[in-house]
């Protein structure tokens, strides 16, 4: 096994390198759907946290143990019995929470990330790493609610977590609330990652050229002269 | 006139992509070309009808006269996919050139939450079984128009100069987003 990755790089890896909802774009209905308030956002991304975490733990425990034609099923019915756990529990403890997030909280069970991690990660490796790369895709996952749902609760109802911060004179923009901003706001932010992504892959390109130039340079001259 | 509703509603009103987000994996993903658009439309709708159906004799005559509401997560998402399983076999025997159009769209709709979506809703909404169809139909139907526009709007997009870091799935998102703007005009219809 060629394993140089540290436990650490294993966490950190979700949060930005391999973000769900910017880099692998998996958990697209949930982003855009519960994105109007960030309460509603936050609560989404610690659900599916929660689910991610506990699932790709049980998966990852049993990944020798399920034959490969049936895996698909039987990482479902894991992830359904995750699912059950947290909407009962939403349904009991936070009423108003749930009634808001609607049908968003049983469609965990199709998320894509929680499928696409157990497929792509914790099929594959430990109990310990799975946990910690279901920790850092949910901690990314979060981080993308967040940042989604703040600008449009910022510019649809001035406010962000309930608390005013725009003036009274800003006319709130209803379109930032309505599914139309939200598909905008996703689009836009996500656009702004890749052109940041491709411009350090550009700035990295060029260092490297830069690099290796003065050497090819000196390479050729060498060519020549033995040449001559 | 209630069921024309409930059909209006589910097809444009409340359209399954743009007001509920629900299926925004295939929209973005097969939303390419118009064949394939219309091939994933058709056979989402198709097994979308079955799922009505089938979710809502499951919820009323199994889940709930044994009090088994609790397991309403766990049942519906084995039934759609032993579902889509069944229709893909089906579908291979009856028909070969049916099959060899919506062969690789079948096994991606198990994970359409647009599938899942429309069976808790009924059992949300206490549909009766007529209701429940016509639900599924129409919610087919948004979902099958949705995706043929964006088809059509990406197939124009791929001749625009749009920036580097746009092209792809943030341009379409942005794309939708003016899509669901304009389908808002619909909402004054009920």
């Amino acid at each position: 096994m060629k394993k140089q990755v540290t436990l650490w790089q294993d966490y950190f890896k979700g949060i930005w390198e391999i973000n769900p909802a910017f880099k692998q774009i998996l958990g697209t209905c949930p982003t855009l759907a519960v994105t109007a308030t960030v309460e509603n956002g936050i609560a989404m991304a610690l659900a599916t946290t929660f689910v991610l975490t506990f699932s790709s733990f049980i998966i990852s425990l049993m990944r020798k143990l399920i034959p490969s034609q049936v895996r698909i099923a039987s990482y479902i019915v894991v992830i359904a019995t995750f699912v059950t756990i947290v909407d009962l529990v939403m349904k009991a403890q936070f009423p108003e929470l749930s009634k808001s997030l609607g049908p968003f909280i049983p469609l965990i069970v199709v998320n894509c990330i929680i499928l696409g991690r157990a497929e792509a990660f914790a099929s594959k490796n430990g109990p310990l790493r799975s946990v910690l790369d279901a920790l850092g895709n949910g901690t990314g996952f979060l981080i993308a609610l967040v940042a989604l749902s703040a600008i449009r609760e910022l510019f649809g109802s001035r406010s962000v977590l309930g608390l005013q911060i725009l003036p009274d004179t800003f006319e709130p923009m209803i379109v930032m609330i309505l599914p139309a901003g939200a598909f905008i706001t996703y689009g836009l932010l996500l656009g702004f990652s890749n052109t940041l992504a491709e411009r350090k892959k550009r700035i990295a390109q060029e260092e490297l050229v830069r690099k290796y130039k003065p050497v090819q340079k000196a390479g050729s001259e060498e060519i020549i002269s033995q040449e001559a | 006139m209630e069921l024309f509703i409930i059909f209006i509603s589910a097809a444009v009103v409340n359209n399954f992509v743009l007001a509920y987000f629900l299926g925004i994996c295939p929209f973005i993903g097969v939303s390419n070309k118009l064949s394939s658009a219309s091939s994933m439309g058709m056979a989402t709708t198709f097994v979308m009808v079955l799922t009505a159906i089938v979710s809502y004799l499951l919820y009323n005559f199994i889940l709930v006269p044994f009090g088994l509401e609790f397991l309403q997560i766990p049942s519906f998402i084995l039934v759609i996919a032993s579902l889509v399983q069944f229709v893909e076999m089906v579908i291979k025997k009856i028909s070969q050139p049916l099959y060899r159009a919506l062969g690789i769209f079948l096994p991606l709709i198990t994970t359409n939450c647009a599938i899942l979506g429309l069976a808790l809703f009924i059992s949300m909404r206490d549909y009766n079984f007529i209701e429940s169809v016509i639900f599924g139909v129409g919610a087919g139907a948004g979902f099958t128009l949705a995706l043929v526009i964006m088809a059509g709007i990406r197939e124009e997009l791929e001749l625009a100069d749009v920036p580097k870091g746009f092209r792809g799935a943030p341009i379409t998102l942005i794309t939708a987003g003016i899509l669901a703007l304009a389908f808002m005009g619909f909402a004054g219809m009920i």
